[in-house]
């Protein structure tokens, strides 16, 4: 390289200067300009106000710090790497980092089942589920509406009272007492049927959200309350349960028991005279380590966590380990050139990698019927593969073999044309054979080049999902456990503790994602050393 | 050639290849005969079905697929191509204009943002589900259209890798000669002027090429769809097929191999396509790391 003379790169400098000084802004990009940060304006208008409504601050700190950024960017000259780099760092930020940030926020709550949202709401969900018809009490024709979606609401209740069908209409909304609907409304046979500006939910879709609908509550005045009784009917009862704010205690106006908050577990409840919980419903508590405290210290707990990473490990090593090793004996074994139509055999064999993996997984899933599938068949046995801890566990690795010894067949086949000949050659003249020309030469060096693919390939499986519950779905499941099957690998639990069957317990599935983000950052680090040690040879 | 050796020599240094490669052909081909023999059996049940059709050949379970009996096939077939094309083309173009400043621009954090770029880039978003699931569970409430159970909501929380192409693209940019900016800028070129001018006719085929890997890189995406896509309309292949074998695995086999079959078609031969660049990145990944 030479040194350039000043005077050229000055002049390039001077170059460089003129062109920002002359360039002349075109219509179109000024339009364009324009054009985005309206656009986005327009979105921020509507946006902000809803989610003030809703209260949702998470959203609408990513709303407003996102439009802050765009206009801070995108409306000067200035930061032009920002004005490049900011799409995919928002995307990054806000649906990678900002989740995983969340999780470990999760991880120190009881959040889950039954502790959702404020005490208020769950103080005001316990007294609305008190109530109860009394007779004698009003009845009133129901007709669900929103002006939000048919699924989530918020929905607005729309009564007749079937005393009198044509008299007033009223309208109920959760968290404000009823009223006399002002508007206009059409009533057929004692029916609200159309409201302006609200869109009337079908009875397929007030069926479909009736866990939501039928949770309800509105009140009327102080001790009684609207509740749904059906699809198309509500009633106006009395509530047995008053909350005495001052006090914080919930009392039973029929038998005058009262309720207090307590410690249930590691969290606080509203509590009877005993000391037991009283009401199912409760309020998201932060409860400092309590979760981790449960994950390393409960011994059951601890110890289904510690099997699960045993298996994950033996998983994601078997899996690299035969798909490796049939890669390469395949690689070598076609890397011959008297092989005769080794270009078409090679591109058979990728036809597992190019089927898209879910397909084939799934279609392995059919195989290990114990009655008819086709593994038994052909291996003449009758196993229950899947019924089977054991089974189960082979299955899922000899079908992720399967589905991975082409890509290592492909990257073996390109490491192997890249060893130079004349190394075989020198061994072959020094005598050695062709096994252990292979051993000793061939698979060392190209160990050397794969290497990061090995370990890249053992991260991958690490957390490989699909795998285990398209074919398995963690089973078999040993009686009563229902959070970790023999088969499952720690993602796949945390899957099943948030979402499985035995309801969601998100807290302490955040505290294990917690312990999952840990083991895949020591993986990758691993990864990192190993990239760069090969920077450093190449 | 081979007549030239010796009968044994031949078997011993040659024929043996042949008889391993048979193997490894016939372990690689027999799922996709099977379910191909499935798709076109008439009976189409788990007991009935082998490698090869021995019950006849008949197209009812391909129509069965259409007729919308076991589900909106052909929905959740033009929703896994929404899906796709969505999270490809934002992942490629918010990748080729971060690839282009760290290529191109000199700016402060700029070796520091790489290495942060590749350490998030090994976490998958998958690790993060529950707190993905509930912050699309609060936006539906506000927004319905991008909630829950939408297919838009899911392309949306798919994108958190919008930045998994940067190194791919960056390294073929760094290759690119920067005489030919400094020509443009001498010219009066702005910076994106040079980017869209000069720097992405010359990117084009990387670009078609990487678009086309994360299209098929996000076909198979199986847990976030799970919880995110319960509505039978807004399903994707991979969820809804799923779902047809978990409701009735020996009735819906047949129905789910001919779905698999017109699945598998399409992808194949755009990984046919795709395939030299594929192995050869496969290939240089393996030499360079």
């Amino acid at each position: 390289m030479t040194v350039e003379p000043k005077e050229c790169s000055s002049e390039r400098q001077r170059g460089w200067m003129r062109s920002r000084a002359d360039r002349t802004t075109t219509v179109g990009a000024v339009l364009t300009r324009i054009g985005v940060l309206s656009v986005v304006s327009a979105l921020g208008l509507y946006l902000v106000p809803l989610l003030i409504s809703y209260r949702m601050w998470l959203w609408l700190t990513i709303v407003l710090v996102a439009i802050a950024a765009i206009f801070a960017i995108y409306s000067t000259r200035r930061f032009v790497p920002a004005k490049y780099i900011f799409p995919g760092t928002f995307f990054l930020a806000v649906l990678l980092i900002v989740p995983v940030l969340m999780t470990v926020n999760y991880s120190f709550t009881n959040f889950g089942d039954g502790h959702r949202g404020t005490k208020e709401q769950a103080v005001s969900s316990i007294i609305g589920n008190s109530v109860h018809l009394v007779p004698g009490s009003p009845t009133y024709r129901l007709t669900v509406a929103t002006q939000g979606s048919a699924e989530y609401g918020p929905f607005a209740l729309f009564l007749v009272d079937d005393a009198a069908p044509e008299g007033d209409v009223y309208r109920g909304v959760e968290g404000q007492p009823l009223e006399v609907f002002p508007g206009e409304v059409m009533v057929v046979d004692g029916r609200v049927t159309a409201i302006p500006g609200y869109r009337v939910l079908t009875p397929h879709e007030v069926n479909a959200a009736f866990a939501t609908i039928r949770e309800i509550v509105v009140m009327v005045d102080e001790e009684s309350a609207i509740r749904i009784q059906g699809t198309g009917a509500a009633f106006q009862g009395r509530a047995t349960l008053a909350f005495e704010e001052n006090t914080g205690v919930i009392t039973d106006l029929d038998t005058g028991e009262t309720f207090t908050v307590g410690r249930v577990g590691n969290s606080y409840v509203f509590v009877d005279a005993d000391g037991q919980r009283a009401f199912p419903q409760s309020w998201l508590q932060y409860i400092g380590l309590d979760n981790y405290i449960r994950l390393f210290t409960n011994r059951t707990i601890a110890g289904e966590f510690l099997q699960a990473l045993i298996w994950t490990l033996m998983f994601a090593f078997s899996s690299v380990f035969l798909t490796f090793i049939i890669g390469f004996f395949l690689a070598v074994t076609l890397n011959d050139r008297r092989v005769r139509g080794r270009k078409a055999m090679r591109s058979w064999l990728l036809l597992p990698y190019a089927v898209p993996g879910f397909i084939s997984i799934l279609i392995w899933s059919n195989f290990f019927n114990r009655d008819f599938g086709l593994i038994n068949d052909l291996l003449g046995t009758h196993l229950n593969w899947l019924g089977d801890p054991t089974l189960a566990r082979f299955a899922v690795i000899l079908t992720n073999t399967w589905l991975g010894f082409p890509y290592m067949f492909i990257v073996c086949t390109g490491a192997l044309q890249s060893i130079p000949d004349d190394v075989l050659e020198a061994a072959r003249i020094d005598g050695a054979s062709g096994w252990q020309s292979t051993w000793k030469i061939t698979m060392p060096l190209l160990l050397v080049s794969v290497a990061p693919l090995l370990v890249a390939s053992f991260a991958f499986n690490f957390n490989n999902f699909n795998v285990i519950e398209l074919l398995t779905q963690g089973g078999p499941f040993a009686p009563g456990q229902f959070t970790r099957g023999s088969t499952d690998i720690l993602i796949s639990m945390v899957y099943r503790i948030a979402f499985g069957g035995d309801g969601a317990d998100f807290g302490f599935a955040s505290a294990v994602s917690v312990a999952l983000f840990v083991l895949t950052g020591v993986l990758a680090a691993i990864q990192f050393r190993f990239t760069k040690r090969l920077e450093d040879i190449a | 050639m081979s007549a030239r050796l010796p009968r044994r020599r031949w078997l011993k240094e040659v024929g043996w290849r042949y008889a391993v490669a048979g193997l490894a052909l016939s372990f690689a081909a027999f799922p996709i005969l099977y379910v191909i023999s499935a798709s076109l059996d008439p009976i189409g049940s788990v007991a009935s079905t082998s490698i090869v059709p021995t019950n006849g050949f008949s197209l009812v379970h391909y129509r069965r697929l259409f007729d919308g009996s076991v589900g909106p096939f052909p929905r959740w077939y033009l929703n896994t191509l929404i899906v796709c094309t969505f999270v490809a083309v934002v992942q490629i173009v918010c990748s080729t204009c971060a690839a282009y400043a760290f290529s191109r621009l000199r700016f402060r954090g700029r070796r520091g943002g790489l290495l942060a770029l590749m350490l998030i880039m090994m976490f998958p978003n998958v690790l993060a589900m529950i707190a993905i699931f509930n912050m699309f569970a609060g936006l539906g409430q506000v927004v319905p259209a991008i909630g829950l159970s939408t297919v838009l909501g899911y392309c949306i929380a798919m994108t958190g890798g919008a930045l998994g192409q940067v190194w791919l693209i960056k390294g073929t940019m760094d290759s690119i000669p920067r005489s030919l900016d400094e020509a443009a800028r001498i010219d009066g070129a702005g910076h994106f002027v040079i980017f869209r001018r000069i720097l992405l006719p010359i990117l084009r085929p990387i670009i078609a090429t990487t678009t086309l890997l994360a299209f098929v890189g996000v076909i198979s995406e199986f847990l976030i769809g799970s919880l995110f896509l319960t509505d039978p309309n807004s399903k994707t292949l991979a969820v809804g097929l799923f779902g047809l074998l978990q409701n009735d695995r020996s009735a819906n086999l047949g129905v789910f191999a001919a779905g698999a079959v017109l699945t598998i078609i399409p992808v194949v031969l755009l990984f046919r396509y795709l395939q030299r660049h594929i192995v050869g990145d496969a290939t240089s990944g393996a030499v360079k790391g």
